[in-house]
């Protein structure tokens, strides 16, 4: 099987990496370096458990090969907290009860931050579009959306 | 089967290589060839991709957009120049798929997807593939025949007017589910009555097609509910529904004409 040499950024640290021709980002995150933040869920883009960031977009890890992220930054839930401090979404998310299994939980952070980075003070509508391609069949969405807001409004507090 | 993947500077270079090897594909985007890699589909061993900057472009010129077949959707809906069909691209997916799949992905995706290219059919489009321009139409009645190993380029269309493309797609799943039916519909009026029409729709077909009885129909009629009822009746007319998980081919033709008026009502 060839492999072909892979490099990028994850949550700002170089990795670089052989990967087998035509496989995904989302196996060379888990099986080759070990970012286990990541999930794969459906593996047909349809539940984004696997989202990350690209180069500031948000995409499916499951079905982006991973030789096409070559110099690229990839951002994961891993690279969210930061010495041992919740990120604001991480931390809204579990005062406001809006994980339960937690299975889609890093795609759903990943979509939220994806969307609080353009745009800091998101409408409800604007949340619900921004996860609007990630499945959650627990909490029934509505806690995450309301997580997601607290942290916008925590964040404006903050910069305020 | 081992995957590869070989990339191309040029979307010439990469058209020769899917004719030279049947079991290859072309990666736009990767949300329909790589998911149905993983899905287990031993068709194909081979992804091929072209990587020209050309592919990527978008140009509005005097009232004619052309886009790349690379461009995403997302790319559609970020650009003000393109704000009129952004409604229609925004109904694609959620913003991950937005952001990897492509314009040219979407004219060759199967039933019940392929929800923007209802409405570059409706707006009477162009691709530009092996080597000429060739109507939407066209290559969409054979895109899995003679076009299926050819790289499209690039397709074109005059951008309609603020208002102009009226655009529904019916969903049971909100806010992004899969469609029951979609609908596009450019109309020309004149004093309330609509002098031609260009209607197409998505899943009454397994590709996108145009009605062509509703649009002789609505022809020289006012848009009111009585100017479009004959029109409603023969909603179904040439259409072949699809069966999927979403609803049955039944469901879609009885649904059909009740959204199809309330579209051109609205």
């Amino acid at each position: 099987m060839a492999k072909v040499p892979v490099q990028f950024t994850l949550n700002g640290e170089e990795k670089a990496e052989f990967v087998e021709s035509g496989s995904t980002l989302l196996k060379a995150l888990r099986e080759k370096i070990g970012d286990m933040s990541v999930k794969g869920g459906c593996h047909q883009g349809t539940c984004g458990s696997c989202s990350v960031i690209i180069d500031g977009e948000l995409r499916l890890s499951c079905i982006a090969l991973a030789e096409t992220c070559s110099g690229a930054a990839i951002e994961t839930t891993a690279g969210l907290a930061r010495g041992g401090v919740l990120h604001p979404l991480q931390r809204a998310f579990h005062e406001g009860f809006a994980a339960q299994c937690g299975f889609c939980t890093p795609g759903m952070l990943m979509a939220a931050k994806a969307l609080l980075d353009r745009n800091p003070s998101p409408s409800r509508e604007d949340v619900v579009d921004a996860i609007g391609g990630n499945i959650c069949r627990c909490t029934g969405h509505e806690p995450i959306i309301q997580a997601i807001l607290s942290a916008a409004r925590a964040n404006s507090v903050n910069a305020a | 089967m081992a995957l590869t993947l070989q990339t191309f500077p040029t979307a010439d270079a990469a058209s020769a290589a899917l004719a030279a090897d049947g079991a290859s594909r072309y990666l736009g985007g990767g949300t329909l060839v790589v998911r149905q890699a993983n899905e287990g589909d031993l068709s194909f061993s081979t992804y091929v991709r072209a990587t020209d900057p050309a592919l990527s472009a978008i140009t509005v010129d005097d009232g004619q957009a052309t886009l790349g077949a690379s461009v995403t959707i997302g790319r559609i809906i970020a650009d003000g120049r393109l704000a009129h069909i952004a409604e229609a691209a925004k109904s694609v997916g959620g913003p991950a798929v937005r952001n990897m799949a492509t314009v040219g992905g979407n004219l060759y995706a199967p039933a019940p997807y392929g929800d923007l290219a209802v409405a570059l059919l409706a707006l009477d489009a162009m691709v530009e593939i092996n080597g000429g321009p060739v109507p939407l139409s066209a290559f969409l009645a054979d895109r899995y025949g003679t076009y299926a190993h050819s790289v499209l380029k690039s397709v074109s269309f005059a951008l309609p007017a603020a208002g102009g493309l009226r655009f529904l797609k019916v969903s049971r799943v909100k806010p992004k589910g899969v469609s029951v039916v979609t609908i596009a519909a450019l109309l020309e009026e004149t004093d309330g009555t609509i002098s031609s029409a260009r209607v197409a729709y998505g899943c009454m077909a397994d590709r996108p097609i145009r009605a062509q009885a509703v649009e002789a129909e609505l022809a020289g009629k006012p848009r009111t509910a009585d100017g479009i009822r004959d029109a409603l009746t023969m909603a179904t007319d040439g259409t072949s529904p699809i069966t999927d998980a979403i609803a049955s081919a039944w469901y879609r033709s009885q649904v059909l004409p009740v959204h199809l008026g309330r579209l051109l009502l609205a």
